[in-house]
């Protein structure tokens, strides 16, 4: 691990340096690739596999049962439909609710049957019926307003906190981007969307805003400490920068992934934990993701965007004169 | 300063321990937050609709009352309730018990309206007649005439009140009130009971109507001079429709004799209050006082706040409630996310030397903290803890983590810029600081908007972010920083012992400008050695370009770490 200290150094002083701007065709053609993939995954699948708290969907309830044990439920229902996810609760003291997506009428009776058998009473005592979203459209809708206000409020903030409207623009393509391979990733695995996955996508907007943030800081230190006399061109001010922040954001992404990929070890390849599994696999892809989508989408798009402006296409150009005329055709970070 | 700042830290743990302690001993706090729903369970609440002549009420209804209900239930606090229909009933999970004042808050009608006072009398409907025996008024005889004699001017005139409906008046029994899902007619006059049976009145059509609010809020009435009567009211806010009709109906009433001066607040078909009116009500801002309790207050300006129920439901059942989860999966959460502290631990270890220490300690600073608000938040506020919420903290480790990693990663750069270790602490500081604050605040942003806008999972969601984020940065504030800057006087730490994480010549350091200089000699890797010479190497290649271009025409260069 010595090595990264080693390579730390190296990055800031700019012996060693990744062109994550001077080689944004690539960088962004991979990025395009992988959002055209993300997208394509959902389609090609018909679409994202919802949970009955989204849809609404079907309720058996199992009165009186001399024991409530909910695994017997739980394996029941997966015995008929092997892709429902069940969620079991005992009501009161002797009786079994069951909730799942909504079933066809065939197989809600072979699960009546089923449920029946496995607490061995009649099937008069399963009762049925529909239930309706407990995460229905109004809360779709003010968690969505909520967002769209969040992510508003945040693009000004930013483009008063960083004095160019330029940096928000790009850390909001940015968190798209993290959005949309976050949301492929997760369709890819077939996991359902659930109320916990939905917590976990919004954490990891936040989590991506926030990484931005980081080295966006960075970036305007750099830039706005090359005066006059800089000896870089804007491009490699961020560039150096985002080399700069390269160490803390591996370390971090490596911190903040380590508990999370333990949990989505542990909860779904081990105990097959439903819920845990929902918001620890959202997490741990958007962890990675976000901290990818800052350094090769967020930083180049940026430099991208600000490149153009007169006094800076102005400035560059003076420096790279200056460089072309010196004994040394050096500076230029490569690699 | 640094041990300033430890001292505050020490102060607001303790304050925080104390106040838990003293809710322990005192109130019904525990040491152990609560849990929420799909880790404890609840209860489980049926509501079933109050329809007559056994029509069903629509699937438009239902979900309407299903998202007011929802609004009522988180106002609240953060519960992290379910709501949703089964049926044509509607269903409410609820962590914990269930109290009576959350049921009353979840099936109320909450259909408010005005309707000024016509007449006002005693709530018997007997009387006592010539043979001294206390006898009932007849049922009124349907050949009375039942429309007025002359066409009412408006609200108030008291031609309203035909023989029919004064006999219905004489005979209606207020120990037997009008239910709350009646519906009434909104253009004629009622007859409606003070709801603790005091008086009886004959009400004028509605004026004003309870869809007209706009916010309702609870609080302690006020004299004009400003000081607390020590009564709860509810306060209204109108929009301008009401506004406007508030103001025409109160600058009529105010003219006219008692009890037609009036102004009855109608809740389910219950008269709550009817004040007189003594001024003109222009502002939109009417109150409303009763015999409030600070809890009643609190529900009814909630329920007003968020509108009426469609149609009314009385409580089928209410049902102890297991949880979904089970008590392995959060078991297994707990296991998980210390195992993953555990390879933080290690990884840091490794990567900051005894520098991690410090992270880890921060970790245990904000563990122990969050911990705490978390245990006062569930006992003051209603705050419990979900399987979503545990992750939620999990996650926090990472943020956390990372206001340190930037610190120490900007103390790094300073020392290769060549700083001593005190003054590489305080400049990366300088430098870490309006980093870590920039990139909170967004989240912190986040959370606020969330809560304040979404409502169940997503609330509580952003409400455990906002507490993460706060705490993360007053222990980075107050723990991590004060202890940089005594740890920098050590001489283990400012000699930059390899093991300290912070040694100047793994890191590089060169002769940058003025600053204090640092010869790269021995090192112990030969990768940091060849690494750090080159590094002076490229630097006075810079220093020459600098120089040249000064010779070309620029001014005076800037000095980097200046």
């Amino acid at each position: 691990m010595a090595s990264l200290t080693t390579f730390g150094n190296d990055l800031y002083t700019g012996k060693r340096s990744i062109n994550f701007v001077a080689n944004r065709r690539v960088w962004f053609s991979v990025a395009i690739a992988l959002v055209l993939f993300s997208i394509l995954v959902p389609i090609v699948k018909g679409g994202f596999n919802l949970s009955f708290e989204f849809t609404g969907g079907s309720q058996f309830t199992i009165s009186p049962v001399a024991s409530a044990d909910q695994d017997k439920a739980t394996d029941a229902v997966a015995g008929v439909v092997p892709e429902a996810v069940a969620k079991v609760t005992t009501v009161g003291n002797d009786s079994v609710r069951v909730q799942t997506n909504q079933l066809t009428n065939a197989e809600t009776d072979d699960v009546t049957e089923a449920l029946a058998t496995a607490f061995d009473v009649d099937t008069s005592a399963v009762t049925t019926s529909f239930i309706g979203a407990s995460w229905g459209q109004d809360v779709t809708r003010q968690a969505l307003t909520g967002l769209v206000i969040f992510l508003a409020l945040a693009f000004l903030i930013m483009a008063l906190y960083f004095r160019t409207w330029k940096m928000s623009a790009a850390a909001m393509i940015a968190l798209l981007d993290v959005l949309i391979i976050t949301l492929g990733v997760y369709s890819l695995s077939g996991f359902e969307i659930s109320p916990a996955a939905i917590i976990g996508f919004l954490t990891i907007l936040g989590y991506s805003l926030y990484d931005t943030v980081v080295v966006f800081d960075k970036i305007r230190e750099n830039t706005s400490e090359d005066g006059e006399n800089s000896t870089r061109t804007f491009a490699e001010s961020v560039n150096l920068a985002v080399n700069q922040t390269l160490v803390r954001s591996i370390n971090t992404s490596v911190v903040a992934a380590l508990p999370v990929a333990s949990i989505l070890l542990i909860g779904d390849f081990v105990l097959g934990a439903e819920t845990l599994r929902d918001i620890s696999l959202s997490l741990f892809v958007g962890i990675l993701v976000a901290t990818y989508s800052t350094i090769f989408v967020a930083a180049p798009l940026y430099a991208l965007f600000r490149q153009n402006e007169p006094e800076i296409r102005k400035r560059d150009a003076r420096i790279l004169e200056a460089r072309k005329r010196s004994v040394e055709p050096d500076i230029a970070p490569a690699i | 300063m640094a041990g300033r700042s430890l001292t505050w830290l020490g102060v607001t743990t303790l304050a925080l321990l104390a106040i838990l302690i003293g809710g322990i001993l005192l109130s019904n706090a525990s040491w152990a937050p609560k849990l929420a729903l799909d880790l404890e369970g609840g209860t489980q609440i049926i509501l079933k609709p109050n329809i007559e002549d056994g029509s069903q009420a629509t699937q438009e209804q239902l979900n309407q009352a299903v998202s007011i209900i929802r609004q009522r239930v988180d106002a609240s606090g953060v519960s992290e309730a379910e709501v949703n229909t089964e049926g044509n009933n509607v269903v409410v999970s609820i962590p914990g018990e269930a109290d009576e004042e959350t049921r009353k808050r979840i099936e109320a009608s909450a259909k408010l309206e005005f309707r000024p006072v016509l007449v006002a009398g005693q709530p018997s409907n007997t009387f006592v007649g010539e043979d001294g025996e206390e006898t009932p008024y007849p049922t009124p005889d349907p050949a009375l005439p039942s429309t007025p004699t002359a066409k009412p001017t408006d609200a108030s005139d008291l031609s309203q009140v035909t023989p029919a409906l004064q006999a219905a008046f004489q005979a209606f029994d207020c120990g037997q009130p009008i239910e709350a899902g009646v519906v009434q007619p909104a253009d004629g006059p009622i007859i409606a009971c003070e709801a603790d049976g005091s008086v009886k009145y004959i009400l004028g059509p509605v004026e004003v109507e309870g869809s007209q609010i706009t916010d309702a809020t609870n609080g302690m009435r006020t004299t004009q001079s400003g000081a607390t009567t020590g009564e709860w009211a509810v306060n209204l806010r109108f929009n301008s429709e009401g506004t406007q009709e508030f103001a025409d109906v109160t600058s009529r009433l105010n003219g006219l004799q008692s009890p037609q001066n009036q102004f009855a607040i109608v809740l389910d078909n219950q008269v709550i209050s009817a004040p007189q009116t003594l001024a003109v009500i222009a502002d939109g801002r009417p109150e409303i006082s009763g015999n409030f309790t600070q809890e009643s207050s609190k529900t009814l300006a909630d329920q007003l706040k968020y509108g009426a129920l469609p149609i009314s439901f009385t409580v089928q059942s209410s049902d102890q409630i297991s949880a979904t989860l089970g008590s392995s999966q959060l078991q297994i959460g707990i296991l998980a996310g210390i195992i993953g502290l555990v390879l933080v631990a290690i990884y840091t270890l490794f990567q900051y030397r005894l520098l991690g220490l410090v992270t880890l300690a921060s970790l245990v600073v904000a563990g122990v903290l969050t911990y705490l608000v978390i245990a006062i938040l569930s006992w003051r506020n209603g705050y419990r803890l979900s399987l979503a919420g545990v992750a939620g903290l999990i996650v926090a480790i990472g943020f956390t983590a990372d206001s340190f990693i930037v610190y120490f990663e900007r103390i790094r750069d300073e020392l290769r810029d060549g700083r001593g270790l005190e003054s590489a602490v305080e400049a990366g500081w300088r430098r870490a600081k309006r980093t870590i604050y920039a990139s909170k605040g967004v989240n912190v942003l986040a959370a606020l908007v969330l809560y304040v806008l979404a409502v169940g999972n997503v609330k509580g969601f952003a409400f455990t972010l906002g507490v993460t984020t706060v705490i993360d940065v007053i222990v980075v504030l107050l723990f991590t920083h004060p202890m940089l800057q005594l740890l920098a006087r050590t001489r283990f730490f400012s000699s930059g012992h390899p093991l300290s994480g912070l040694d100047p010549n793994a890191l590089g350091a060169v002769y940058r400008g003025r600053a204090q200089f640092r010869a790269p000699t021995e090192v112990s890797r030969g990768k940091a050695a060849k690494s750090s010479r080159e590094a002076t190497k490229r630097q006075t290649i810079a220093e020459r370009k600098q120089a040249e271009l000064i010779a070309t025409g620029g001014t005076k260069s800037q000095e980097k770490d200046s």
